[in-house]
């Protein structure tokens, strides 16, 4: 795509990279799959360090390991399940590290990819935290219960309830995962696209005639600028996706009245 | 040899190409004002009663984000969908 005589690369090119180990099977390892694989250690890493040489007074690694899960205690399971929904902190604390190291790979200088704008994890993620909400609800408040505290909103006139029905369904148990993936894969889409519009504006006005060169500063500095941003989005991200989990399994859990 | 009917035959790849673009740049558009209104309603009203009781800021903020998050979540769709339109 030539835009204002700048090339612009397709979409495709900066999202889809070649293979690296076993080209061309089912099983192709690229870039993108190099980056899960050293989110899933990182994540990993910093727990199973954290834990091996615990002290009373907590020092480096043991740091952030116990102020994340003092935060996400704090802020995603008090706030949306309440004190019962204590047994979900491991799988929310490693949910929420796996996606923002995943996420940070943004930024991080010759890699500059975030996996999740490839849309494999952000889906498998949504499908799974679908699952365990549906299965808490149905464990906790029984099959037709939890169909009917889904389903039917309190307080609805009789004539209108089947398309109260019908609509809750479709928001409750299609649009929620849906939404869910679609909200962290195009953010990090976005970011990634608007990250890599500004080196390729810097790079091409840098080449122009030497009298434009000094045009270039504008864009660097607004790619410098948007950096820093992606990191906030990165971590707001991971963020999200956890409160609104903790949320889904908080409504399963306990219905609204 | 200027026949209309080649010249046209010609032209209707650039002329789809072209409409494809105005209608993603009308797609992402249109999906983008409801939910710019909607972040400016959520974070407005959330910083109203972050002033107002400064006490319960966390609660405040951690729901502004769900709130952000449900909104932003229509524009994001029309982002998507905008990539999904081919010519």
């Amino acid at each position: 795509m030539t835009l204002l005589g700048i090339d612009f690369p397709p979409i495709s090119h900066v999202t889809r990279w070649p293979d690296i180990f076993f080209k061309d099977t089912a099983f192709g390892i690229n870039k993108t799959v190099l980056i899960y694989f050293a989110s899933v250690l990182i994540t990993l890493v910093i727990f199973f360090a954290a834990a091996r040489k615990h002290q009373l007074v907590p020092r480096g690694v043991q740091n952030i390991a116990e102020s994340s899960v003092d935060f996400v205690r704090e802020s995603v399971i008090m706030q949306t399940i309440g004190p019962e929904g204590m047994g979900y902190l491991p799988f929310l604390t490693t949910m929420f590290f796996f996606i923002f190291f995943i996420n940070i790979f943004e930024i991080l200088p010759f890699i500059q990819f975030p996996g999740n704008a490839r849309i494999a994890v952000p889906l498998f993620l949504a499908l799974l935290v679908w699952f365990i909400f549906n299965i808490v609800g149905i464990a906790k408040q029984g099959f037709g219960a939890y169909m009917k505290s889904s389903l039917v909103p309190p307080g609805v006139p009789k004539a209108i309830l089947p398309l109260m029905v019908f609509i809750e369904f479709i928001s409750t148990f299609i649009v929620r995962p849906f939404s869910l993936a679609i909200r962290l894969f195009a953010n990090m889409l976005a970011g990634h696209l608007i990250l890599v519009t500004f080196a390729i504006l810097t790079s091409a006005i840098w080449g122009a005639a030497v009298y434009f060169k000094i045009g270039a500063a504008f864009p660097f500095a607004l790619l410098v600028a948007l950096t820093a941003f992606e990191i906030l989005v990165s971590g707001l991200q991971a963020f999200i996706f956890t409160i609104l989990t903790g949320v889904y399994i908080g409504l399963a859990m306990h219905p609204e009245h | 040899m200027l026949d209309p009917v080649v010249l046209a035959a010609q032209a209707s790849g650039e002329l789809q190409a072209g409409l494809t673009a105005i209608g993603r740049g009308i797609v992402y558009g249109g999906a983008a004002i409801g939910p710019g209104i909607g972040i400016g309603l959520v974070v407005g009203n959330a910083i109203t009663a972050m002033a107002r009781q400064p006490e319960a800021a966390g609660t405040v903020r951690t729901t502004m984000f769900l709130g952000i998050a449900f909104t932003e979540a229509l524009a994001l769709f029309g982002f998507v969908l905008a990539f999904i339109i081919s010519g």
